[in-house]
């Protein structure tokens, strides 16, 4: 086996399970959204939660206006004798990152990441509002739909993509969802009508409610808990400027740098599963990845088919995974974002042993 | 299943936050009518001007004034504004480059349909009527036909007359619809009822009370119904000599832990009934419900019920 691309162990994702994502769930809290989830992957290796050397989760609060539902969410791990544990404030895939660095350091073997996120108790375009600069942009709620369509509207004068372009996005994933059980919009969808021009409803994200956890673990262990681990070859994660009036919105430079650093270019990818909320966005990171039609993109159906925030991106890590396990894919491409009109990105390259 | 409650919740707060002596600046001019950029070291100007260039994390201070007048470079139509947007009319939100400046900032540009809207559209500020130092004193941007000005970023003090504005408030408010989930909506439920019902954890046995769905100490599910007290112990308490704001009970007063008869988790509540201080751990409590209100979820308080200590051996483990 060829030596990992960065750090000196190697680390794979040994299982993914995740719920069916819906438009609410009102009749559970999140650790009883989250808590099947987390027994699925621990069923699927064989671990029990003492078994684990390091637990990582990213949810935020905002999304259900609900303070600590991180330590809530703890109740479902079984966090007694006291766990190594760890939280971020940012989709599940960051806190895969830290459970990777956490491998890294060779103080455990095996991790268990896991995120999850609740939007259908406030309203998410608005919630999003207060991630962005509080001095000049914040005051004005320029919600998440609208900042996309900035950047739809951008692409579409630069000649990257045109109206048709994008509902042809949106139709393929929500296909490709058809054979997703756990998506929550599948098969045809309506394009609909303008949000923000010139995005419509069928360029967003459904909003619903869902969780995802993954199991990594390193060297030996991870051929002893999965028959085919998905090694994580190389992950990298990069940030633009807040303002979006710096940034070149037709562009993702981050993706590519981090694509660059995790060596998604050394060598093609037949899947690439992109944290891509808007159809424009897809083209953007198209571009940044050169990705070709012989890649298939977003087999799961994306976050165009199922979009709970915080988890979305750890799921497309998951999606990616799950595909090398059952022999799907060798080499795949996992990307996710955060911030506004792709602002942050993360990318990893997860590869089958070869057969 | 029983129906799951729901309620109406708002995240309502104010964010004070002090400014850098850039957007100090740009925040102070913007009350007096003018736009300031910032210069950075290769000699680009950014609007809005920030403390430190985005690309080398150079401290920037050399500001500039730039004109009211700009060139739209990207645009998106809102027909439907939403809450504490610019404008409550539709309007295009639009990111501006103004003359003077090498990058665009994103405001509101009231325009009288989305045909009228385009990418290279010459646009002009709209001073607010009442301007107070903040990004809203930009009311929005509307079409501008008048002459190029000529792009010039004309070296500025950032001194104006008045005082300069420091910081912000920052006013945020989401609402949401509160929704406790399965244990506790049953929990509650069991409440209106005078009854106290915990949920049973299937693997470890310890009836958990209130219950939250999961057993944090084996990570599994809790289903099974337990109903404790009325009775219990108290395991813990303090003194709570600090009067509570919008509270109505006077200090000094006792706030304890109570561990109720057949629950494996205290829960805490006040006690009352008894001079704050004769209250001691081991002491019997039973719960008192508010007859004047229907609508009382939980007991107003716990009192003495008169029965002997409880022994230490007997809620050791509970406190």
């Amino acid at each position: 086996m060829a030596p990992a691309a960065h750090g000196a162990r190697d680390v794979a994702i040994v299982a993914f399970g995740q719920s069916d994502h819906r438009r609410s769930t009102d009749e559970l809290s999140e650790v009883e959204l989250l808590m099947p989830v987390l027994h699925e992957v621990l069923a699927a290796t064989g671990l029990k939660t003492g078994d684990i050397g390091f637990t990582c989760s990213g949810s935020s609060d905002y999304l259900a206006g609900r303070a600590f539902s991180f330590t809530m969410a703890l109740d479902g791990v079984g966090a007694w004798p006291p766990i190594s544990e760890s939280h971020v404030e940012m989709d599940g895939a960051w806190a895969l990152y830290e459970a990777w660095v956490k491998l890294q350091t060779g103080e455990c073997d095996t991790a268990l990441v896991y995120s999850y996120g609740k939007s259908s108790p406030g309203s998410v375009r608005d919630v999003l509002t207060r991630q962005l600069d509080p001095y000049y942009v914040a005051p004005l709620w320029p919600d998440s739909v609208a900042l996309a369509a900035l950047q739809a509207r951008a692409l579409i004068d630069a000649g990257d993509t045109d109206e048709p372009a994008l509902a042809g996005v949106a139709a393929r994933s929500r296909t490709a969802a058809r054979t997703n059980p756990h998506a929550q919009l599948r098969g045809s969808v309506p394009h609909g009508d303008y949000v923000v021009r010139p995005l419509r409803t069928g360029d967003c994200p459904p909003v619903g409610d869902g969780a995802a956890a993954v199991v990594l673990a390193a060297g030996e262990r991870a051929r002893e808990l999965c028959e085919r681990p998905a090694w994580i070859r190389g992950i990298d994660h990069r940030i633009e400027a807040h303002s979006l009036g710096v940034r070149d919105l037709t562009d993702s430079a981050s993706t590519r740098l981090a694509a660059e650093r995790a060596g998604a270019f050394e060598r093609p990818v037949d899947t690439a599963e992109l944290h891509a909320p808007f159809t424009s966005q897809e083209v953007v990171l198209r571009k940044a990845l050169r990705l070709d039609e012989r890649v298939t993109v977003n087999p799961s159906g994306g976050a165009l088919a199922a979009n709970p925030v915080m988890a979305a991106g750890l799921i497309r890590l998951g999606e990616a995974a799950a595909r090398i396990h059952r022999g799907a894919s060798e080499r795949a491409l996992a990307h996710a974002t955060s911030g506004p009109c792709l602002q942050q990105n993360l990318v990893a390259v997860l590869e089958g042993d070869p057969r | 299943m029983t129906e799951v409650l729901s309620a109406p919740l708002v995240v309502e707060f104010p964010f004070t936050r002090s400014l850098g002596p850039v957007q100090s600046a740009f925040l102070t001019g913007l009350r007096e009518r003018t736009v300031l950029g910032v210069r950075t070291g290769d000699g680009k100007v950014l609007v809005p001007p920030v403390e430190y260039d985005p690309a080398t994390a150079e401290e920037l201070r050399d500001l500039v004034e730039v004109a009211p007048t700009g060139t739209v470079t990207t645009w998106a139509w809102n027909h439907e504004p939403r809450c504490g947007q610019p404008l409550d009319t539709p309007f295009a939100w639009v990111l501006v480059r103004l003359d003077g400046a090498d990058t665009a900032l994103l405001h509101a540009l009231d325009a009288p349909g989305p045909d009228s809207v385009r990418t290279g559209l010459r646009v002009r500020v709209r001073w607010a009527a009442e301007r107070t130092g903040a990004i809203t004193d930009i009311a929005c941007f509307e079409p501008y036909e008048g002459e190029v000005t000529e792009p010039q970023a004309a070296p500025h003090e950032g001194e104006f007359a008045g005082e300069a504005v420091t910081g912000i408030v920052a006013h945020a408010r989401l609402d949401y619809t509160y929704s406790p989930g399965r244990a506790q909506s049953q929990y509650i439920h069991a409440l209106s009822g005078r009854k106290v019902v915990g949920e049973r954890c299937p693997s470890c046995r310890k009836v958990y009370v209130p219950p939250r769905g999961a057993c944090p100490t084996c990570g599994v599910a809790t289903t099974e119904q337990v109903e404790v007290g009325p009775r219990g112990t108290v395991t813990t308490f303090c003194i709570v000599n600090i009067k509570a704001k919008n509270l109505d009970i006077e200090v000094p007063y006792v706030y304890a832990h109570i561990a109720l008869d057949g629950a494996d988790l205290a829960l805490h509540a006040r006690i009352a009934g008894i001079p704050y201080d004769q209250v001691r751990m081991g002491l019997r409590v039973e719960p008192v419900w508010d007859d004047s209100s229907k609508d009382s979820r939980y007991p107003d308080h716990y009192r003495p019920t008169g029965e002997p200590d409880a022994d230490y051996d007997t809620y050791k483990e509970l406190i």
